[in-house]
């Protein structure tokens, strides 16, 4: 657990970021909290010559609230946790937050870097595509957005360029409820399975609906036709049951310590059931 | 005329000794970053050590190319088996007599394996120079299970031969290491044959690591003037380590001393010697320099010491009222590619034959075979005394299962056939004396804290809402009667590698009335300096406050065969309350000259000596203490010091009672613990907030090892639990609260009658969680799963139970 050499860069500016990832190429990695990023480099299983440190760029910090919002790259999770404004605009952001690591990794771990490492377990891509979030990504020819639904292709495989930097998320404020569920075996743990869920309400029936699941496959799941299932139901039981066996036809989960496929596939649907519930209840 | 106040109570409460939950002298230290550890200690030259580890688990080694790795600049050395066979240091003997390959000779046995030893300038250049170290591999099939590895005619260790008999006796096979055999096997089955009723299980205590806070790690320093060797070193048993390191390294003792500074927990890890010791203390031969080597968190849970991996297959018979009439249990060991279990070197199995428990079982038999297989070595005592933890698991799950088969509550099975108070000291079936007990007081008293009878109602009552559909948690009820052989132990029976397991204290009380202890043990987080402390106070009448206690260096402190097995109390407590009672006799002999009275019209009251009958004429051990070294008592030494070798006459046994409520979710496998009570009798009571601070400590590793934790193996052989993000270390959060609370039955052969303590919850614990979860299930059926009781395996019970409709 010792990591390989490398050079330490702290620019103070995105252009000198972009240049140095142009400069060094594959050698070269951004480094936001660095709780995914270090455990990688000690375990060398990401050996990288040129770390670019991103802690003194303001343009990758703020939150900022209102019927639309755009959190910096460098906003960590505690900073998502204390910050009022956003809990009541987006309190899914919270609670998933809340579920993520522990305090102390809170304090370090950021949502871009969340969103960007493209690591399955990660919980914000699925928050993000539940949400249908927009991506702003700078590079060498300026910003561009992506949407994260369609920006994860495969484990750490993503939509972004190497030398390009994530700038910002940003996406429309909740209406309606919302909830975000996650099985895990002990603080600290990813997911075994996480579902995000926001909901609104028309009269009793189900206005819009939007569901994504996490650590369900090699990447998050967003679930179109299960979140269909639900809109313009009245969400009995019966509806929630399809929306699940929808959701079970989408995911692809594989085995691992926390379980065999078949247990993984069954807390998946407890998750979602779940969290339904209780976006409805909240609606 | 003297003072008459203080008052005695107030005089006795000044002592803070037996009794007194006087706070932990070394915690000022720990909770301001102050501690000394193995890896704080930076000499001047000094160099890292790393290893090169084998990627496979069972592997011949074609060849170990080092040249790109010397080629670095800071890399000195890189060692292999090769360079360490001159020195007769390839090999190294294993505590139970087997040996172990300290670098890899010819072949690897299991995944992590040390390969090569990189030494360099600093920690990275070494990790740096053992990537550049080139191995090639050829692999060989791999064996992980035990009972294939009996049949398989792959050959692990092929430096064995087979038909010789191993350290133990006979081998069966090649992959065969001993067969350990205890009691009547015939009458055990002619018994078993003509009960009404007889269970049978297979009951696996899987295998897991200690994982303590520090890994393990030495720092070697060879002065080549004066031809000393320091070594410095996270050691559970220092003395041990010297006079082993003594004989192999050929070093004559007086020229080595070992040193284990503060400790960040041992549970066992530690008690053993490792192949980073022997290639730390070459390396420092060889290079003239200090090095140090220290494990990371991987190297410690792939390679140093595993505990359990016992496969128990057990019978137990019953007349049809419940009383017991035999038990029979066979146990396939599984020990890894060496045999290093840390055990006394008769009891090849440890003290498993203690696996009747607490209860009066009259015909019984045990047989262990160990075995070899690709994985590493290790069965170590995890928070227990040797297998204790595997026996008292094993009986207290054959107890629910007869229960079971009886129709019968095993609360009530269990009071039936408890060893009776009038019982003890009572002898058991397979051969041990347990010296007191009184285990009906403590089971009623555990019963009725919890409220037993309306947990089993509101039980039933759970069972039929969950049939009905109202709800889908299930309530368990985990209940534990254990009873631990610890303390070891009595010379007659018990050594290790030769060296009888006595422990010793020295004391030397200084002129103004304080003094300085020093014992054959070695705290590792258990707070030795606080409660050996308290036990001198009460015998030399010195504030414990005024007393030193040091451990841990072999050139100052009494040789001792160190702390694990809970001996620190049964032994060097037993030798440190008897030291002190040869400076209290000495002592007597200076008040009776000092109040010109004869020996034997004085007698001791708290703090002093006072004349009987005249209680207002007397001289305190302050004013003995100073006498001692500036009056010529005629016929007396100067001086006040004793020293004492304590060999004990024979074990203590600790017991207890716990009781686990346990909310278990179908759907997820989620489990709540609703309450968790824990009763226990150590015999005297030293300090009850340590007593109750050891509690919560090893509840909860018994909480993890019940819930999560293991060490898991793939079919090659690849370790899967190889990071805390799988090997399973609960936080404030997944630990429960718990409820302590104890009776007191002293062990009638311990000079204050204590018995230990910090390994109970973790031996009471295990089964108490996993017997909850058992319970549960057990209306739908439910008679053994194997642990741990992860979120899946407890879906899968449920799913095979047909609960997921
Ligand atoms: C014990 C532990 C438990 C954890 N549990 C959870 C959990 O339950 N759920 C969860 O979601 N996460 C969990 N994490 C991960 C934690 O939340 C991480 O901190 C987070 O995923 C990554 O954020 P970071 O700022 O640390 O990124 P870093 O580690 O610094 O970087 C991660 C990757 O993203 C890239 N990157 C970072 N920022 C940018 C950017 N602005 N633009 C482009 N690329 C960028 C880096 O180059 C790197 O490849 C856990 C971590 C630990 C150590």
């Amino acid at each position: 657990m010792i990591p390989a050499a490398f050079d330490y860069h702290r620019p103070t500016d995105l252009n000198s970021v972009i240049s140095l990832l142009q400069e060094h190429g594959d050698d070269a990695r951004v480094i936001a909290g660095g709780h995914s990023l270090i455990p990688l480099m000690k375990l060398r299983m990401a050996e990288v010559p040129h770390l670019i440190d991103l802690q003194s760029i303001d343009a990758l910090t703020g939150i900022e609230t209102g019927s639309k919002i755009r959190i910096g790259a460098m906003t960590t999770q505690s900073d998502i946790i204390n910050n009022t404004s956003l809990a009541s605009s987006a309190p899914i952001l919270k609670e998933a937050s809340l579920q993520i690591a522990d305090p102390q990794i809170r304090y370090m771990g950021t949502v871009g870097g969340n969103v960007a490492n493209g690591d399955p377990g990660n919980d914000m891509p699925g928050l993000m595509q539940c949400l249908d979030a927009t991506y702003i990504l700078c590079g060498p020819e300026g910003e561009r957005e992506v949407k994260a639904r369609d920006f994860y292709h495969a484990a750490y495989m993503t939509e972004r360029e190497d030398d390009e930097v994530m700038v910002a998320v940003t996406f429309d404020a909740i209406k309606g409820g919302y909830a975000y569920v996650k099985q895990k075996r002990k603080i600290g743990d990813y997911a075994t399975a996480a579902a995000a869920v926001i909901m609104s309400k028309d009269g009793s029936t189900c206005k819009e609906a939007s569901i994504a699941m996490t650590n369900l496959s090699d990447t998050p799941i967003f679930c179109g036709a299960a979140s269909d299932c639900l809109i313009g139901t009245s969400v009995s039981a019966e509806d929630i049951k399809n929306a699940v066996a929808s959701m079970i036809d989408a995911i692809d989960p594989a085995e691992d310590n926390r379980g065999p496929v078949e247990f993984k596939k069954h807390a998946a649907a407890v998750v979602l059931s779940r969290a339904i519930e209780r976006a409805w209840q909240r609606a | 005329m003297n003072d008459m106040t203080p008052d005695r109570n107030e005089r006795k409460a000044n002592l803070k000794g037996l009794g007194s939950s006087r706070k932990r002298v070394e915690d000022l230290r720990f909770t301001q970053g102050k501690g000394n550890y193995v890896d704080d200690i930076k000499l001047e030259g000094m160099l890292h050590g790393d290893f090169v580890r084998s990627p496979y688990a069972h592997a011949r080694i074609k060849s170990i190319n080092t040249d790109a790795a010397m080629a670095l600049d800071g890399v000195l050395a890189v060692l292999t088996a090769k360079d360490l066979e001159p020195l007769g240091l390839h090999w190294m003997p294993t505590l139970a007599g087997d040996k172990q390959m300290v670098l890899a000779d010819g072949k690897v046995l299991f995944q992590g394996q040390e390969v090569a030893y990189v030494v360099a300038k600093d920690r990275y250049i070494a990790a740096d120079g053992a990537e550049l170290v080139e191995v090639e591999y050829e692999e060989l099939p791999v064996l992980v299970d035990p009972f294939e590895a009996l049949k398989s005619d792959v050959v692990l260790r092929e430096d064995l031969d087979p038909k010789a008999d191993g350290a133990h006796g006979p081998r069966k096979h090649p992959n065969h290491i001993f067969t350990w055999e205890v009691g009547e096997k015939e009458a055990t089955e002619e018994v078993l044959d003509a009960s009404d009723v007889v269970a049978e299980e297979m009951v696996y205590y899987h295998r897991t690591h200690p994982c303590p806070l520090e890994t393990c790690g030495c720092v070697a320093s060879m002065d080549k003037v004066n031809g000393k060797l320091t070594l410095y070193g996270t050691f559970q048993a220092p003395h041990a380590i010297r006079t082993v390191v003594s004989l192999i390294s050929g070093l004559e003792e007086h020229n080595i001393r070992v040193i284990s500074p503060d400790i960040g927990g041992g549970f066992g890890n530690k008690v053993g010697a490792y192949p980073g010791y022997v290639c730390s203390v070459v390396a420092s031969i060889v290079t003239g320099l200090p090095v140090k080597w220290v494990e990371d968190r991987m190297e410690n849970l792939m390679t140093t010491a595993f505990a359990r991996d016992y496969w128990m297959k057990g019978k137990i018979s019953a007349t049809k009222e419940g009383k017991i009439t035999g038990l029979w249990c066979h146990t396939t060991a599984d020990h890894g590619g060496f045999d290093a279990c840390a055990d006394p070197t008769k009891f090849p199995a440890g003290f498993m034959n203690i696996c009747t428990g607490s209860y009066d079982i009259p015909t019984a038999y045990l047989a262990v075979d160990g075995v070899y297989t690709n994985k590493a070595p290790g069965g170590v005592a995890y928070r227990c005394s040797f297998r204790v933890t595997e026996a008292a698991y094993f009986i207290e799950r054959m107890i629910e299962v007869l229960a079971i088969e009886l129709n019968m509550d095993a609360a009530e099975l269990r009071r039936i056939n408890f060893i009776k108070q009038d019982q003890f000291p009572y002898t058991s079936a397979l051969g041990w004396e347990y010296d007191s007990g009184d285990y009906h007081t403590a089971w009623d008293k555990a019963l009725k804290a919890v409220g037993y009878d309306d947990l089993r109602k509101e039980q039933a009552q759970r069972v039929e809402d969950f049939k009905a559909g109202k709800t889908r948690k299930l309530l368990g009820i985990g209940l534990t009667h254990f009873t631990e052989i610890v303390g070891a132990g009595p010379v007659k029976n018990c050594d290790i590698l030769g060296l009888g397991m006595f422990d010793s204290c020295e004391i030397r009380i200084h002129p103004t009335g304080s003094a300085i202890a020093r014992l054959g043990t070695i705290s590792q987080g258990q707070g030795h300096a606080t409660t050996f402390a308290q036990i001198l106070a009460s015998e030399i009448g010195l504030p414990a406050d005024s007393i030193t206690i040091e451990e841990g260096d072999t050139d100052t402190a009494p040789y001792g065969l160190g702390t694990y097995g809970s001996r620190s109390t049964p032994v060097a407590g037993a030798a440190t309350a008897m030291a002190g009672r040869k400076i209290r006799a000495k002592a007597q002999m200076i008040a009776a000259y000092m109040l010109e009275v004869h020996d034997d019209d004085v007698e001791f009251d708290v703090d002093r000596f006072v004349v009987k009958g005249a209680p207002e004429r007397f001289k305190t051990m302050k004013e003995i203490a100073f006498a001692a070294y500036n009056q010529a008592v005629p016929g007396i030494e100067p001086g006040l010091e004793a020293v004492s070798y304590y060999d004990p006459p024979n074990m203590t046994y600790p017991f207890g009672a716990y009781i686990c409520v346990m909310e278990i979710d179908v759907d997820t496998g989620e489990h709540e613990i609703r309450q968790f009570y824990a009763l226990d009798d150590c015999g005297t009571r030293i300090n009850p907030m340590i007593i109750e601070g050891q509690v919560h400590g090893g509840l909860t590793e018994a909480l993890s090892i019940a819930m999560g934790q293991e060490i898991a193996y793939d079919n090659m052989g690849n370790v899967k639990t190889g990071t805390l993000m799988d090997f399973f270390l609960p936080t404030a959060w997944e630990t429960p609260n718990y409820t302590t609370d104890h009776t007191t039955t002293p062990s009638p052969h311990h000079p204050i009658g204590a018995k230990g303590v910090g390994e109970s919850p973790n031996v009471g614990g295990v089964p108490a969680f996993s017997n909850a979860v058992h319970d549960a299930f057990k209306a739908f059926g439910l008679r053994q799963v194997h642990m741990p009781h992860d979120h899946w395996r407890i879906w899968k019970t449920a799913n095979d139970l047909g609960l997921h409709g």
